[in-house]
C-alpha cells in the first residue's frame, strides 16, 4: 500500500530529477511538466479509487493510527488533488515562455514542484501536526517563488507576505500545542473521536479559535485579508496564477476539514460566525476591487471575495451548503487561475497590466477576448458557465437553510462581480486605445503556444463544469456527505 | 583576513570534523545526534576552512558541488522507503539487518539509518550552498 503517500513522492522524486539536471536549462520546463502531468494522472487515478473502495488509508511506518502519522484520502481529499494536479500542469506549460531564463535557472521549476508537494501532503495527511508541516513546505517554497528574481516591488511584497504568514504559523502551532495537550493526540480522526465522547468542550475553544485565525489568515477571510492584495501583484503573473488558485484554497480546505471534522460541538457559536465572516468577506472583496485599475489587483482582490462564498458553505453546513462550497472551489481553482494567465498574456501583448494604459484588444486580438471572457464572466456567474451554478448551489442551499440576509448579499456581490468583471473588459477589450500611448510592442507578434494552451485548457474545464453540472454536483454532493458525517471518516482511520 | 595559524588549523581540523560529524550522526538513533546535527558538523569544518582560506577554496576541497550533496541526500532519503515496499510493509516501515563484523561486533543497519544519512547529506549541501551564497556577497 503506497498509494496515499504517492501525491507526495511524485514530486519529490521530480525535485530530485530537476536538482540532478540542472545546468541542462532547456530540460527543466519538460521534467518540471512530467512530473505535474503524473500528479495529475494519479489524482484522477485515486479519485476513482476512492470512489471505487471508499476512504484510502495509509498508516505510515507500520505505526497504527494514532500514534503514527496517518495519510487518509477521503472524497474532499481527491477532489482538491486532482484541482491541484490540473493546476500544475496548466502553470507548468504556461512558464516554459512565462517565466524568464534567469528566473527559470534559479530553481523555479523545483521549487513549483516544492509548493506543490506541501499542497499535496496537506490535502493528503490525517495529522494536524503534519498537517503543519506541509503548510511550512508550501510557505517556504512560496518564500522563494514571490521573491524570485528580487526586484524591488517584489521584495515589498514579500515582507509583508513572509512575516504575516509567520504569524499565521505560529497561531496555528499554539493550536496545535493547546490542543496536543488537552487530548493527547494529534490525529485528526482520533481527536474527532475523543472529541465527540469528553463532555468539557468548552476547553477547546482556545484551540478552535487560534486555528480558526491561522486558517483565516492563509485563507486571506476578513479581516484578515490585507496581506493578499498588497503582494499578490508583485510576482511575475504564472507565480500569483499558482497562489491564486491553490494556496488560499489550502487554508479553505483545512478550515472546512477542522470544522467539519471535530470542531462540530458548538454549532451555535462556528456557524453564524462563519456566515458573518463569509459575508464580509464577499462584500470588501468586491468593492475595494472596483475602485482598483491594474488587472492584478483587481483579480487579487476578487480571490478573496470569492473565499467569502466558501466560507458561507461551510456556515450553512448542510450536505447542499458544504456541497455548494466545494463545487464553488473547484469552480474558483480553475476560473480564477485562468484568469491570473490570462492577464498574462495581455501583458504579453501590451507590456502593461494598468487598464489605463490598455484599449483596443478586441480589435487586434478577437480570440483573447473570447478566452478572456470564458473564466471572467465565469467568475462572475453568467449560466451556462461553472460559477453560475456555484452560486446557484449555494445560494438555493441558504434558503433552503433559512439564511436568508446571507444568501442576498450573495446575489448582490454576484453582480458586483460582474460590475468588475464588465469594467476589465471595457477598459483593456472594448475602449478604443487611450491616447498617447505608443503602439504595443507585442502587437504584431504571435503568443506562444505553450501560453494560449492552458488558458484554452482551463477554460474548456471552466466550460464543461458548466454544461455536465449533474455529475460534478453529485461528487460533491457525495464528499459533502462524507464530511459532514464524520464516523465514516473515523472508522475508516482507526477501524471499527 | 589570512592568518597561516587559522589556515593551518583549519586545514588540520577538516578532517576531525568531518569523523566526529560521522560518529555523531551514527550514535543519533539511540542517542543524541542524528543526520541533522552530523550535517550541521560537517558543514561547520567546510564553513571554517571558507574563512581561513575563502569559498572557491573550500569548494575546491568539497570536491562535488553542494547542490550534488542535496540531490544525493534527496535520493537517499527516498531510496530508504523503498525496502518497506519489497518487504510488504506499510509504506516507510524501518526494515532492519544485522551484520556482525568481527573485532568490532554487531552493526545493525536499517533504512531508518539512511534516511538519516539522506538527512545528513541534505542538511550539509543546503547550509553549505547558503552560507557560502552569504560570504560571497
Amino acid at each position: 500500500m503506497i498509494l496515499p503517500a504517492l501525491p507526495i513522492l511524485i514530486p519529490l522524486i521530480t525535485i530530485i530529477f530537476l536538482l540532478f539536471n540542472f545546468q541542462r536549462r532547456e530540460w527543466q520546463p519538460w521534467i518540471g511538466l512530467t512530473g505535474a502531468l503524473l500528479q495529475l494522472a494519479l489524482a484522477i487515478f485515486l479519485a476513482v479509487q476512492v470512489k471505487t473502495q471508499g476512504i484510502l488509508v495509509l498508516h505510515t511506518g507500520n505505526w497504527e493510527a494514532p500514534f503514527g502519522i496517518t495519510l487518509v484520502i477521503d472524497a474532499f481529499s481527491s477532489i482538491m488533488l486532482v484541482l491541484a494536479g490540473i493546476i500544475a500542469v496548466s502553470v507548468s506549460i504556461y512558464s516554459i515562455d512565462a517565466i524568464d531564463r534567469q528566473r527559470q535557472s534559479f530553481f523555479f521549476f523545483p521549487m513549483v514542484q516544492g509548493l506543490m508537494m506541501g499542497v499535496n501532503g496537506a490535502f493528503v495527511t490525517g495529522d494536524i501536526f503534519n498537517l503543519y508541516v506541509w503548510f511550512e513546505v508550501m510557505l517556504t517554497a512560496s518564500f522563494v517563488l514571490i521573491t524570485l528574481g528580487g526586484e524591488k516591488k517584489q521584495l515589498n511584497g514579500a515582507i509583508k507576505y513572509v512575516s504575516i504568514n509567520l504569524v499565521a504559523s505560529l497561531f496555528f502551532l499554539a493550536g496545535i500545542g493547546l490542543l496536543y495537550g488537552k487530548t493527547g493526540t494529534l490525529n485528526m480522526a482520533d481527536l474527532a473521536l475523543k472529541l465527540s465522547l469528553a463532555d468539557n468542550n468548552v476547553l477547546m475553544n482556545t484551540s478552535a479559535v487560534l486555528f480558526f485565525v491561522a486558517f483565516s489568515i492563509k485563507a486571506a477571510v476578513f479581516p484578515f485579508f490585507f496581506w493578499l492584495p498588497a503582494s499578490y501583484h508583485t510576482p511575475p503573473v504564472a507565480i500569483t496564477a499558482l497562489f491564486a488558485g491553490l494556496l488560499t484554497k489550502v487554508g479553505v480546505y483545512s478550515m472546512i476539514r477542522f470544522y467539519t471534522l471535530f470542531f462540530v460541538q458548538d454549532k451555535l457559536f462556528w456557524h453564524p460566525l462563519f456566515l458573518w465572516i463569509g459575508g464580509l468577506t464577499m462584500v470588501i472583496g468586491v468593492l475595494t476591487a472596483a475602485s482598483q485599475y491594474d488587472i492584478r489587483k483587481i483579480l487579487s482582490f476578487h480571490i478573496i471575495s470569492q473565499i467569502g462564498y466558501m466560507i458561507m458553505g461551510l456556515g450553512i453546513f448542510t450536505v447542499a451548503g458544504i456541497a455548494g462550497a466545494i463545487f464553488f472551489m473547484a469552480h474558483n481553482i480553475i476560473a480564477k487561475t485562468n484568469t491570473f494567465l490570462v492577464a498574462g498574456l495581455i501583458n504579453r501583448v501590451t507590456g502593461s497590466y494598468d487598464l489605463k494604459q490598455i484599449g483596443g484588444l478586441y480589435k487586434i486580438r478577437p480570440w483573447l477576448s473570447i478566452l478572456f471572457i470564458i473564466p471572467a464572466f465565469g467568475l462572475a456567474g453568467i449560466p451556462p458557465l461553472s460559477g453560475f451554478f456555484g452560486k446557484l448551489i449555494l445560494i438555493s442551499a441558504g434558503f433552503n437553510a433559512g439564511e436568508y440576509v446571507i444568501s442576498f448579499v450573495a446575489l448582490a456581490v454576484g453582480l458586483f462581480t460582474l460590475f468588475s468583471m464588465v469594467k476589465i473588459w471595457n477598459e483593456a477589450f472594448w475602449k478604443p486605445r487611450p491616447e498617447g500611448v505608443p503602439p504595443y510592442e507585442g502587437e504584431n507578434e504571435n503568443l506562444p503556444v505553450s501560453m494560449v494552451i492552458p488558458v484554452v485548457f482551463l477554460g474548456l474545464i471552466t466550460l464543461t463544469m458548466g454544461f455536465a453540472v449533474k455529475p460534478i454536483l453529485e461528487i460533491a454532493m457525495n464528499a459533502a456527505g462524507q464530511l459532514l458525517d464524520p464516523k465514516i471518516y473515523i472508522q475508516a482511520v482507526l477501524g471499527s | 583576513m589570512k592568518s597561516y595559524i587559522v589556515q593551518l588549523a583549519a586545514a588540520r581540523l577538516l578532517p576531525v570534523t568531518l569523523i566526529l560529524s560521522l560518529l555523531v550522526f551514527y550514535r543519533g538513533h539511540n542517542e543524541p545526534g542524528g543526520g541533522f546535527i552530523g550535517g550541521l558538523m560537517a558543514a561547520a569544518g567546510f564553513i571554517f576552512y571558507a574563512m581561513a582560506f575563502d569559498t572557491q577554496e573550500a569548494e575546491k576541497k568539497l570536491r562535488v558541488s553542494p547542490l550534488m550533496l542535496i540531490v544525493a541526500g534527496l535520493s537517499f532519503a527516498f531510496i530508504s522507503t523503498l525496502p518497506s515496499l519489497f518487504a510488504g510493509n506499510p509504506f516507510f516501515t524501518g526494515e532492519w539487518i544485522s551484520l556482525i563484523i568481527p573485532l568490532l561486533g554487531k552493526l545493525k543497519l536499517g533504512t531508518p539509518l539512511l534516511f538519516d544519512f539522506g538527512v545528513y547529506l541534505t542538511v550539509w549541501g543546503v547550509i553549505v550552498t547558503i552560507i557560502f551564497n552569504v560570504m560571497e556577497e
